[in-house]
């Protein structure tokens, strides 16, 4: 699904990627932490292909393709979702219009035909479900005037539209109420399947008790310094980075 | 790396104008320069009649006495106006025999605006016979009209068949001293529209220049009068989203607007003249001046306009509300890109009592132009409890353009009340990201963008005009966030 190879990017002159290795399978649930500034948000947005970010070295491929040598709207129409961190408000307009000309775009790209509008109100319909959004908000202009928990359950609603291949979700657990964490968890879950991979990038080890992920990784200093399975995320909420962190300055040193 | 269309885009859309007019000689047309000889061979040629000519002879004498105003933010090299020809024979257009002779980069944009094969032809000059067809959906037109009493025909023909009409409110709105363009225009206007509707009735059609086929190509000097008699209303559309190339780069158009009682005129314009190259070289220069009268009680005047063409646009499509509870609108896109410059807003002259204004004007700069709202709010001491809100927005696509907002509020009366709002955005790279991470494209994701920002306006637009100012926009700005 997606292999990640010695990635290098920088943005300005500051190197943040420094030779990450990762790679995810269809139907896995792979989780990233890290302390601060380690680059996991960095990730998220090379992936999605931000502009600001500059390569400087290694190969993604995303299902086989090379990922770097699509532009961001060629990946998101590949099936690649960045669920973002912080969604952005796109005053006048409607979520639903927003919506239909995306899924349009992405449907054509993958030789589907175009729903009929009465299709595509049931898809609405069907996935707002998912994620307990409010019929209202569907209506409203993109993000403007949502509470950050609904922004966050928005997100996971066109992902859910969008139907794509791998979802990054890019700390959508950050000023979450438990509840609003809840729905979010389970409109999530409800997407898992054997076809579609997940990389949860987040902070904190409770969104994770939520959506249980197969790995857990720890990046640090643009390079991930440490993988395991859940129970590694357990450890890591225990004991803080400081051990990691210490045990990477000694396999330097 | 994401934005690879760009090149391509930026190459077609910059492209310079390739079909340089070539202007022959044309045997009814009159030398170049200004003075009262021209205005007897404009007021000859057209038969008008004396008074017309004395009217002309003495805004032209007003207009010697005057200089050039230069108050708004424009720059630009003064016309000469000696070396203007003042007199052309309509159809002094240059015909084509296919639309193959066309510029291609026009063609590309009139069939991006979705504007048929016929239409394209009629709007870019090109020899056709099926024409007809539209000259018979226009006489039909004029028929429904004409039972109903509403006057709808050019200015010429509006001179000879109802005089005592323009004799009655030709520049009663805008006197002809009002301002050096206006009376410019008062001394040598060739053609334009007129429009009457009658009491009581509604007219049921957006009345558009579109229909008026015959009189295409009105030139640079045109004159509009529209009247409400009381209790009517009338929606009118000027202008069309087609690209329009033209050879004279003063366009100093007066348009005068009058509601009598309980009358309403909705007046619609998209303006898409020729902006010139990337550095305005060659565009239009539009110096109009529009001015609605309230002039009784319970009118409303209601002025929308969407502007993205010509290299400066200087505007101020005003209202003033004489009659009681008037009420006067102004909703406004104006679309600045490379070179471009536009000063543009309204006035909103309070006179009578418990009468309101709303004030929506959306400037969008791109490339390195200059966008400039400018506007007044008069409340005159007769206006008891006037109203007015007022909405100034801009929105940048570069950090190389300019926005400017220049507000004037003058009261006068204790009891009125006045709001004025302003905000300036900048285009959001991350707004566009957003986008593109749904699979948008970079040109679909600007168009909903901008769409959205200008949707209050947009709104207030007949349907079929909103959807192709729509695309309008799209097309002012592609490839033009940086």
């Amino acid at each position: 699904m997606l292999e990640i190879k010695n990635l290098h990017a920088r943005v300005e002159e500051k190197e943040i990627l420094r030779g990450l290795n990762f790679e995810v399978k269809p139907g896995e649930v792979h989780a990233i932490m890290g302390p601060n500034g380690s680059g996991k948000s960095t990730l998220a947005s090379v992936l999605a292909g931000k502009e600001e970010y500059e390569i400087t070295g290694g190969e993604v491929s995303f299902k086989g393709k090379d990922l770097l040598a699509m532009s961001a709207e060629e990946r998101a129409r590949e099936g690649l979702f960045l669920a973002f961190q912080y969604p952005v408000e796109i005053p006048g307009v409607s979520n639903i219009n927003f919506l239909k000309a995306a899924l349009s775009e992405v449907r054509e790209h993958r030789g589907l035909p175009q729903l009929t509008a009465k299709e595509f109100l049931a898809l609405v319909n069907e996935k707002s479900k998912l994620v307990e959004l409010d019929g209202q908000l569907t209506n409203r202009s993109v993000n403007e005037g949502f509470s950050g928990g609904e922004k966050k359950r928005n997100e996971v609603f066109q992902m859910a539209m969008l139907d794509p291949t791998l979802a990054i979700l890019d700390e959508t657990d950050s000023g979450l109420d438990i509840d609003a964490l809840r729905i979010v968890a389970n409109g999530v879950n409800a997407m898992r399947s054997p076809e579609r991979s997940f990389v949860v990038i987040t902070h904190y080890q409770r969104l994770l008790d939520f959506i249980v992920p197969d790995y857990v990784h720890v990046l640090y200093k643009g390079r991930i310094v440490k993988s395991g399975t859940k129970e590694l995320a357990l450890e890591l909420e225990e004991r803080g980075y400081d051990w990691i962190k210490e045990e990477v300055e000694a396999a330097n040193a | 790396m994401a934005y690879e269309g760009d090149e391509l885009l930026e190459s077609v859309t910059n492209k310079e104008y390739e079909f340089g007019f070539t202007t022959n000689i044309e045997t009814d047309k009159a030398p170049n320069g200004l003075n009262e000889d021209i205005i007897r061979l404009i007021s000859a040629k057209k038969e008008e009649p004396e008074w017309l000519l004395q009217w002309r002879l003495e805004a032209f004498h007003a207009w010697q006495k005057m200089t050039e105003p230069e108050w708004a933010h424009v720059k630009y090299t003064k016309p000469d106006f000696q070396a203007i020809s003042y007199y052309a024979a309509p159809k002094n257009r240059q015909k084509y025999n296919s639309l193959d002779e066309i510029d291609p980069e026009l063609r590309r944009t009139m069939e991006k605006l979705g504007i048929s094969m016929e239409e394209q032809k009629r709007l870019s000059g090109v020899a056709v016979d099926f024409v007809m067809d539209s000259v018979s959906v226009a006489t039909s037109f004029k028929e429904k009209l004409a039972e109903l009493g509403i006057i709808f025909c050019s200015m010429s023909e509006a001179v000879k068949e109802h005089p005592e009409l323009i004799k009655k409110y030709l520049g009663t709105v805008i006197p002809r001293s009002d301002n050096f363009y206006a009376a410019l225009n008062s001394a040598v206007f060739t053609d334009g529209s007129f429009c009457y509707i009658p009491k009581g009735v509604r007219c049921p059609m957006e009345l558009s220049t579109y229909f008026r086929i015959n009189e295409s190509g009105t030139g640079q000097f045109e004159r509009t009068l529209v009247v409400a008699d009381e209790g009517s209303y009338v929606s009118y559309l000027e202008g069309c989203t087609a690209p329009q190339r033209d050879e004279n780069q003063l366009h100093a158009a007066v348009v005068e607007l009058i509601a009598h009682k309980d009358a309403e005129i909705k007046y619609s314009t998209v303006q898409n003249w020729y902006p010139g190259d990337k550095d305005g070289k060659g565009g239009v220069f539009n110096f109009v001046t529009k001015r609605g009268l309230c002039e009784g009680n319970n009118s409303k005047i209601s002025w929308t306009q969407v502007e993205t063409g010509s290299a400066i646009t200087w505007k101020y499509p005003s209202c003033v509300l004489k009659g009681d509870n008037s009420v006067g609108e102004f909703y406004s896109v104006a679309v600045t890109n490379n070179a471009q410059q536009a000063d543009t807003g309204t006035k909103m002259i309070h006179i009578g009592k418990n009468t309101s204004s709303t004030i929506i004007s959306k400037g969008i700069s791109a490339g390195s132009s200059n966008n400039s709202y400018r506007g007044l709010v008069q409340i005159n001491k007769s206006a008891d409890n006037a109203r007015n809100f007022s909405q100034c927005d801009s929105l940048l696509m570069t950090d190389h353009c300019g926005a400017h907002t220049f507000p004037y509020i003058e009261v006068k009366n204790k009891s009125a009340k006045v709001e004025h709002e302003a905000t300036t955005s900048k285009i959001g790279e991350d707004q566009i990201f957003y986008c593109l991470q749904r699979g948008l494209s970079e040109e679909k994701a600007i168009s909903l963008i901008v769409n959205g920002y200008a949707k209050e306006v947009l709104n207030k637009l007949p349907m079929e005009f909103a959807i192709e100012a729509q695309k309008l926009l799209a097309i002012s700005l592609e490839g033009s966030v940086g």
